[in-house]
């Protein structure tokens, strides 16, 4: 990929978090009361972000049983810790123990 | 010094302090999307701007995901209105408590640094957020978040393929760390979710939607889904407006994205 191509996208990016950010401070400046809108805007982050957890955590490694250990123990640590920083040094460390020792 | 600039000074210093945790959490999982943005063959300088730009986690990984995949620039900007939509709600809520007073500049100035964790952070201060303590969080937090990557970036080279392994794993960590405490509260995002990782591992392993790239996919998932669960199992209606209830998690499902960012952080 070209290094213009690749600015294109960020800028591309970085417009758009923008926008979605600014225009209710500016422009809509009022709460949304749409059922529906709100249903959707309080589903689509979890939707989304575990879309894009699973299957991608098992192609962190080529060893197939560091991701399938990753998406365990950091998914154990996230579920009953609630612990960002556990979660993420758990998922690391899983892919470490199963590269390093088996 | 008047008593005025003087205050204005208190408000930064605070909230520059406020944010310190938030900030050193930035910098390691920025450090880990800048190892994914070096395999992408991004210069440390465009992920220094990347982030610096985005501010978003999740956005900023489905964008480099789909950089790598080789994408449209439509296709792009529809995944990253996906994957950001909720900083519209969180910007809504956040609108609610900033002085109507203010002069108006200042909202261009904040709107750039609504995040999940700086979020949460604003919304629980005490009547309207002075832009000065905003300011001071934003420095602190998100040169971190942008320093973070670049530095991710620039190491990409420097490590063996089994610590980036371990790095880029840790991406995923906090994605589980975002979803799964909500899920544990709320039986519709515990379903979202689950429904989230079997149609995202069914349509990526069965060779008819292989043809389709990842964002794509990502969108067309999370669009499906989050209708399904929207008719389902629709928020509680609420007469309260969004400040107040986000500012209490507790207050029943439909703040439960501003939580989100509170959690995260602890």
């Amino acid at each position: 990929m070209s290094a213009v191509r690749i600015w294109e996208c960020i800028f591309v990016l970085a417009g758009v978090s923008y926008l979605l950010r600014v225009l209710p401070l500016t422009i809509i400046r009022k709460p949304i009361t749409n059922r529906f809108v709100r249903s959707l805007l309080y589903y689509i982050p979890y939707a989304t972000i575990a879309v894009m957890t699973v299957p991608a955590i098992f192609a962190v490694s080529s060893h197939p049983m560091a991701g399938i250990a990753a998406l365990i123990v950091a998914g154990l640590a996230a579920w009953f810790t609630s612990n960002l920083f556990l979660s993420a040094a758990g998922a690391s460390l899983a892919v470490l123990f199963v590269e390093l020792l088996i | 010094m008047n008593t005025d600039s003087m205050k204005k000074e208190n408000e930064f210093m605070l909230g520059a302090r406020d944010a310190v945790p938030i900030a050193l959490g930035y910098f390691a999982v920025a450090f880990s999307l800048g190892i994914a943005a070096h395999n992408v063959g991004m210069t440390a300088v465009q992920g220094f701007f990347l982030s610096l730009l985005n501010n978003a986690s999740a956005g900023e990984y489905a964008g480099i995901a789909s950089i790598a995949g080789g994408t449209t620039l439509a296709a792009l900007a529809v995944l990253i209105l996906i994957t950001n939509a909720r900083y519209l709600l969180m910007s809504c809520a956040l609108s609610q408590k900033l002085d109507p007073s203010m002069r108006p500049v200042h909202r261009l100035f904040i709107a750039w640094g609504v995040t999940d964790e700086l979020f949460g952070l604003a919304i629980t201060r005490q009547g309207y957020v002075k832009p000065s303590y905003l300011y001071g969080v934003y420095i602190t937090a998100l040169s971190c978040w942008a320093v973070g990557t670049a530095a991710g970036v620039a190491a990409g080279n420097a490590f063996p393929a089994v610590v980036v392994a371990a790095l880029s794993a840790s991406i995923f960590g906090m994605f589980l760390a975002i979803v799964l405490p909500p899920a544990r509260k709320d039986k519709a995002v515990f379903a979202v979710v689950m429904a989230s990782f079997i149609l995202s591992s069914v349509c990526s392993y069965i060779p008819l939607f292989q043809s389709v790239s990842e964002s794509i996919r990502v969108i067309i998932l999370t669009l499906i889904i989050s209708v399904c669960a929207a008719v389902l199992k629709p928020v509680a209606d609420e007469e309260t407006e969004d400040t107040e209830s986000a500012a209490d998690p507790a207050k029943g499902r439909a703040k439960g994205l501003q939580a989100v960012g509170k959690e995260s952080v602890a």
